[in-house]
């Protein structure tokens, strides 16, 4: 389980980017994270994978409390950030350093078969495309069979077909270790596809206004009733989150502007 | 995506084909050679055919001659060893320098902000500026022309990889630190392999600034080395002799640099296709 207790966050220059936030995931959840830009997604995804370290509160996976980089958490970031020098396959064989040869090799090509890339092992990655390259990307961080997966808006820049492509990789990646899965994004739709819980962060400072549960079962049909439900029901509470803060900082809000916000 | 239409283009993106390429490589050749080959025979026939008589400038098949005198006389090989030498002894100590304080002052702040100024300052004096007090110190033989050597391979190699080093991309190195890496892992496997690129490119401006200042050092009293081959040849007012040892210095500086080329080729193989496959 992943457990948030009363996680806070002040950079060095003053910016409150979280307050106060509590949050408990079971073991093989998918959250997704949502909410207006600068509402600390990134950051606490930089908490949790032991990037950063909070000003108060603890973070911990199975009750182990993390301060640094942990092994029971794998990261994907917004960028694939794969090492230009190495071969696809040494590149999600990086995290089994320890491992003897073979076996890494092994396990690159069972992770390369499962994204769909089999073949593409001893390719470089400039020779990917960039949703190719994300793939790679997701491979490497679940090679270490990691209990928590982080992903910060790690499909923000492919097209919608491609996206499309990658929740199906992804979704068959997690059934096979079933890790604790947290995801940020922008894309409401892609936090329905995926998510057993949305939920929806308010900013200055950075908090959770609320928690949305996704009830249908998977795989998700999006012109299913219960889809359409979830979905309303975190686009009403992004509404009302942004309701809410332009009632504190902003006295007349433009409406326009208010529902392409997030 | 389909598992059909990623074999697809797999299959796409096969190498070009052989025929091709080395027909691009002949032309690539022959239009280099095409200017030095057709100004050398236009001299040539120039003074065949009476129009000068090639006394300074003397015509391609005199400059041969020259080479070969020497070549035969054993001269040549002589000259070019020394040479040889002064610039490999120079370079190793100019590049070994400069790639550890280079390192220290991109690692470090508090030591770039103390050597880096200075360094810059030093960086602008002219080469043949050092001569004399290197002399002073080091006195006329070999030890006065290697420092000189290493002073002009210092300052590239300094320059490239502080710079590469200040110019990690952060990002990368965040990975390495998903990845719980030991400090010396994180050496190893994400920041050499990412200055790589830059060291060596730093390294052969390096190698030529060698072969410059090599000729500065073997003017200021050498009894041999292709540089003493210039000189001499002045004072005898032989251009064949000089020419020759130009041509020598070029082929030299060259050979060196190709060298270089590829003993660090497998380093950089993830980065070379951009261009080759062009
Ligand atoms: N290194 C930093 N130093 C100071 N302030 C920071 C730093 N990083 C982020 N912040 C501030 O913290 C707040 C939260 O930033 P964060 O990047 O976590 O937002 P986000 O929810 O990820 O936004 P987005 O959706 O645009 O990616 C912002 O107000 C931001 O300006
Ligand atoms: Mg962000």
């Amino acid at each position: 389980m992943l457990s948030l207790n009363s996680v806070s966050k002040t950079y060095a220059d003053g910016t409150e980017a979280l307050r106060d936030i509590r949050l408990d995931i079971e073991q093989g959840e998918i959250v997704a994270l949502v909410g207006g830009s600068g509402c600390g997604k990134t950051t606490l995804m930089r908490l949790i994978s032991g990037l950063d370290t909070a000003s108060s509160g603890t973070i911990a996976v199975d009750g182990d409390v993390i301060t640094a980089p942990h092994p029971a958490v794998g990261v994907v970031f917004q960028e694939p950030r794969l090492l230009p020098w190495l071969s696809v396959a040494d590149n999600i064989g990086f995290g089994l350093h320890h491992l003897p040869r073979a076996e890494r090799e092994a396990s690159s090509d069972a992770a390369l078969e499962r994204v769909g890339l089999a073949g593409y092992g001893a390719r470089w990655p400039r020779e990917l495309s960039g949703g190719q390259q994300q793939r790679v990307s997701i491979a490497r961080a679940l090679v270490p069979k990691p209990k928590v997966l982080l992903l910060d808006e790690p499909f923000s820049a492919l097209d919608a077909f491609t996206r499309a492509s990658l929740h199906e990789h992804l979704l068959t990646l997690w059934a096979a270790i079933r890790p604790t899965v947290v995801i940020v994004t922008h894309d409401v739709d892609e936090a329905i596809r995926l998510a057993d819980r949305v939920v929806v962060m308010q900013p200055k400072p950075g908090r959770i206004f609320e928690t949305v549960s996704v009830a249908a079962p998977r795989p998700r049909d999006p012109l299913g009733l219960p889809y359409e439900k979830a979905k309303r029901r975190v686009l009403h509470a992004l509404d009302r989150s942004l309701q809410t803060e332009l009632k504190v900082t902003k006295p007349a809000p433009q409406a326009g502007e208010a529902a392409l916000w997030w | 995506m389909s598992e059909q239409s990623l074999k697809q283009e797999h299959d796409n993106a096969a190498p070009p084909a052989p025929r091709s390429s080395v027909m691009r490589r002949v032309s690539h050749y022959a239009l280099a050679f095409a200017l030095p080959v057709l100004l050398a025979l236009g001299w040539e026939y120039a003074v065949r055919a009476g129009w000068s008589n090639g006394r300074l400038m003397p015509p391609p098949s005199r400059i041969l001659d020259a080479f070969a005198d020497l070549a035969q006389s054993g001269e040549l090989w002589t000259h070019i060893l020394a040479t040889l030498m002064r610039v490999l002894a120079g370079f190793a100590l100019g590049a070994v320098s400069g790639a550890i304080i280079g390192a220290l002052s991109g690692v470090s702040d508090i030591a770039r902000r103390t050597l880096d100024p200075s360094l810059q300052a030093l960086r602008s004096v002219p080469s043949i500026a050092w001569v004399p007090l290197f002399l002073l110190w080091l006195g006329i033989f070999e030890a006065s022309k290697i420092a000189l050597i290493a002073v002009g391979v210092f300052f590239p190699v300094y320059l490239g990889v502080s710079g590469a080093i200040e110019s990690i991309d952060r990002k990368l190195v965040e990975v390495g630190r998903v990845f719980r890496l030991t400090p010396f892992q994180m050496v190893t496997r994400i920041l050499l392999p990412a200055i790589l690129p830059a060291t060596i490119i730093a390294l052969r401006a390096g190698l030529g600034l060698g072969f410059m200042f090599v000729v500065a050092a073997e003017f200021m009293g050498a009894s041999e080395g292709l540089g003493y081959l210039l000189v001499d040849g002045q004072q005898m007012g032989r251009p064949d002799r000089i020419l020759a040892a130009i041509i020598a210095f070029a082929a030299l500086g060259k050979i060196c640099d190709g060298i270089l080329v590829i003993l660090t080729r497998p380093l950089l193989r993830w980065q070379d296709l951009a261009r080759s496959k062009l």
